[in-house]
C-alpha cells in the first residue's frame, strides 16, 4: 500500500491510527463515511478500551474494601473474586467443585439441544412440507411457543421432580419451537428451480428431501440452534436455581443464602463466558459447514 | 432422435380472484429430433408456461405432448431442464452438482468421475471442478447448468432464458456454446429468449408467439444456426440476409406490442 494514508504523521504510528480510526485502504479515499453502515465494523481496540473500563470501574468501586464506594455485602472485589475462583476451582463450594457445576449445566443443554432439534427439525420439515401437517401442527406450535419456559417449571417439578429431568425436559421444551419454526422457514426458502431441476435428473422423493431440501435449508435450521442455544442457556441457569443441586445456577442460589457475593460473581463470570464460547463454537461449525451461507 | 409434439396444447390457470388466465390456446407443433427450436414473444405470451409443459411440471388443461410417440406425464430424465439462474445446488461444488445426475441414479463413484471432467471440458470448465458455485461468475454457473443437464444424457434440453442474466458480451460467448454443445451432441433443444438477435441466430427453427391467449403467431426455418458453422458470428448477424430478417420479427413482435397496449388502454 504505497500511497495509503499520506497524513500519517509517520509510519511508526500509522498502525494505532489505523487500530483506532479503523481506516484501511478500502475506505481511506472515502469522503462519505457518516451513514456507511457497512464499512462500519467492531474494531478490537475499542473493545478492549471498554473491557479495561468497566475493569477500572469495579476496581474503583472496592477501592476500601468494605468503606469502599459498595460494601462487601453488596460487591466483592476483583481480589476476592479471584480468590473464590480458585478455591471453586480446587475443592468447590459446598463440597461440589466448580468443574461439576458447570459440566452439570452444559451437559443439561447439550441434552436438551439434542431433542430439541432431533425432535423439531423433522416437525418443521414435515409442516413446511404438507399443508395437511402444516394446520396440524400449527396449533400446538403457535399456543406453546410464546409460553416462556420458566412459567413451566413448577409443573415440571410436579411431573418429574427436582433434578436433572426437569431440568432437561424444561430445555427441550425451550429448544424445540425454535427449530420447528426455523426447519419450517427453511423449507420455504428452496427455489422451486432447484426442485423442479433435481426431478429432471431422476431424483426420487426421498432423495429430493435429502439432497435438496435438507442441505438448502441448513442455514435457516443452524440461526434457529443458535438462538436456541443462547435462550436454552439464560433459561437453565433460572431453572437450576430452584429446580436441581448441582449446576452454575444452583451454586449461585445456594452461594446467596450464605451472603457469598464473590460465589455468586464467579458463578456469573462464567455464565457469561460460557454462553460468548458457545455462540462463537456454533459460528464456527456454521462457517465449516455450510460455507455458502448468504452467497446465494 | 425422437420427436417432440404438441397437440391442440391449450392451459388455463384459474386464478383465486379473478378471471382465469388463457396462457395457452391450440398450440400445434411437430420438432424433428434434434432440431434447436427458439421461442420468441411478448411477456406473457405463454413461452415459459409451454415450456414446464413440455418438462412435464404442468400438465396441460386440453391437448397433449409426446416425446418419441410416449405422452408425458411428468418429469423425466430424457428431458433436461436449464433454468435462468438459482438453480445450482450451492452446497455442492462444481463437480458434485454435475455428478447428481448420475448419482440420483446410482452410478458408482469410479463411472461418475468421467463423466463429469469430459463434461466440464467440454464447457470450458476443466480445473473448476472443486471450486464452490458462489465463487463462479453468471456465465460459468450456466455452463455448470449446462453440463449438469448434460450428464444424464437427455433426448431433449429445455432452456427458459438462459442467458437472460448475463451481460452482452458473456452472453454471445455462451450462444456459441450453446452452437456448438447442439452440435457435437445432436440433441433437440429448446430455447427460450427475449432477443430476437438471439433467437435468429441460434434457432434453426423459431415460433414467434403471440399472447391473449398465447399461441404460435408464426414458424420459422432459420438458416443462421447452420451457416454459423464457417462463419464469425459478429458477420453473420451483420450480413443482410441476417439484418432482414431482424426486423421482420422486429416489426411482427412490435405489432403485437401495440396491441397489448391498446387492449389494456381500452
Ligand atoms: N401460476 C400462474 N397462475 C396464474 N397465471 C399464471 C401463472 N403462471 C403464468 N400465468 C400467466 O400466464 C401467462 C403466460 O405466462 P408465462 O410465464 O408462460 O409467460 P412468458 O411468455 O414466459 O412471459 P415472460 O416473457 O415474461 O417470461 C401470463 O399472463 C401469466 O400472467
Ligand atoms: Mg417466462
Amino acid at each position: 500500500m504505497p500511497d495509503f494514508d499520506p497524513d500519517a504523521s509517520s509510519p511508526s504510528t500509522a498502525w494505532l491510527k489505523r487500530a483506532f480510526t479503523g481506516a484501511d485502504s478500502t475506505n481511506a479515499r472515502k469522503t462519505v463515511t457518516f451513514g456507511d453502515a457497512a464499512a462500519v465494523r467492531s474494531l478490537p481496540l475499542w473493545s478492549f478500551l471498554s473491557f479495561v473500563l468497566l475493569m477500572a470501574i469495579w476496581y474503583v468501586v472496592k477501592i476500601g474494601g468494605d468503606d469502599g464506594i459498595l460494601n462487601d455485602r453488596t460487591f466483592a472485589s476483583q481480589k476476592d473474586t479471584w480468590d473464590a475462583f480458585l478455591l471453586l476451582a480446587s475443592e468447590g463450594y459446598r463440597n461440589i467443585t466448580l468443574w461439576e457445576h458447570t459440566s452439570a449445566s452444559l451437559s443439561r443443554v447439550g441434552q436438551g439441544m439434542l431433542w430439541g432439534t432431533v425432535l423439531g427439525v423433522p416437525i418443521g420439515l414435515a409442516m413446511g412440507l404438507s399443508s395437511k401437517l402444516r394446520g396440524f401442527f400449527d396449533a400446538p406450535v403457535e399456543l406453546f411457543r410464546p409460553i416462556p419456559p420458566l412459567a413451566l417449571l413448577p409443573l415440571f417439578i410436579l411431573w418429574f421432580g427436582l433434578g436433572d429431568k426437569s431440568a432437561r425436559n424444561l430445555l427441550i421444551f425451550a429448544s424445540i419451537w425454535i427449530m420447528i419454526i426455523a426447519a419450517r422457514a427453511g423449507v420455504r426458502t428452496v427455489n422451486l428451480s432447484k426442485i423442479r431441476a433435481a426431478y429432471s435428473l431422476g431424483a426420487s422423493k426421498p432423495q429430493i428431501l435429502w439432497r435438496v431440501i435438507l442441505p438448502n435449508a441448513l442455514p435457516e435450521i443452524f440461526t434457529g440452534f443458535r438462538v436456541a442455544v443462547g435462550v436454552s442457556w439464560g433459561t437453565l441457569v433460572a431453572a437450576e436455581l430452584l429446580g436441581t443441586s448441582t449446576g452454575l445456577g444452583s451454586m449461585i442460589f445456594q452461594a446467596r443464602n450464605f451472603f457469598r457475593i464473590d460465589v455468586i460473581i464467579v458463578g456469573v463470570i462464567i455464565i457469561a463466558l460460557l454462553g460468548v464460547l458457545m455462540d462463537i463454537g456454533v459460528r464456527f461449525l456454521e462457517a465449516k459447514l455450510i460455507p455458502w451461507r448468504g452467497k446465494g | 432422435m425422437k420427436d417432440l409434439s404438441a397437440k391442440n396444447v391449450g392451459m388455463i390457470y384459474d386464478v383465486p380472484k379473478g378471471e382465469p388466465v388463457h396462457a395457452l390456446e391450440d398450440v400445434n407443433f411437430d420438432l424433428r429430433g434434434g432440431r434447436l427450436l427458439t421461442l420468441l414473444g411478448p411477456s406473457g405470451c405463454g413461452k415459459t408456461t409451454l415450456l414446464n409443459i413440455l418438462a412435464g411440471f404442468l400438465a396441460p388443461t386440453s391437448g397433449e405432448v409426446t416425446l418419441g410417440g410416449e405422452r408425458i406425464e411428468g418429469p423425466g430424465q430424457d428431458r433436461g431442464m436449464v433454468f435462468q439462474q438459482g438453480a445450482l445446488f450451492e452446497w455442492l461444488n462444481v463437480e458434485h452438482n454435475v455428478a447428481f445426475g448420475p448419482k440420483m441414479n446410482g452410478v458408482n463413484k469410479e463411472a461418475i468421475k468421467p463423466i463429469v471432467d469430459d463434461l466440464l471440458n467440454t464447457v470450458g470448465l476443466s480445473g473448476f471442478g472443486d471450486k464452490h458455485i458462489y465463487e463462479l461468475s453468471g456465465g460459468m454457473q450456466q455452463r455448470v447448468a449446462l453440463a449438469r443437464c448434460l450428464a444424464n444424457d437427455p433426448d431433449v434440453i429445455l432452456m427458459d432464458e438462459p442467458l437472460g442474466a448475463l451481460d452482452a458480451l458473456t452472453r454471445e460467448k455462451m450462444q456459441g456454446l450453446i452452437l456448438k454443445l447442439w452440435r457435437e451432441t445432436g440433441k433437440t433443444v429448446v430455447l427460450v429468449t427475449h432477443s430476437v438477435e438471439e433467437a435468429l441466430y441460434l434457432g434453426d427453427r423459431l415460433f414467434v408467439m403471440a399472447p391473449r391467449p398465447g399461441r404460435i403467431d408464426r414458424s420459422y426455418d432459420l438458416p443462421f444456426a447452420e451457416a454459423a458453422l464457417g462463419m464469425e458470428p459478429r458477420e453473420l448477424k451483420a450480413s443482410a440476409e441476417f439484418i432482414e430478417k431482424r426486423e421482420e420479427v422486429l416489426s411482427l413482435i412490435w405489432e403485437m406490442e401495440e396491441q397489448i397496449m391498446g387492449h389494456e388502454g381500452a
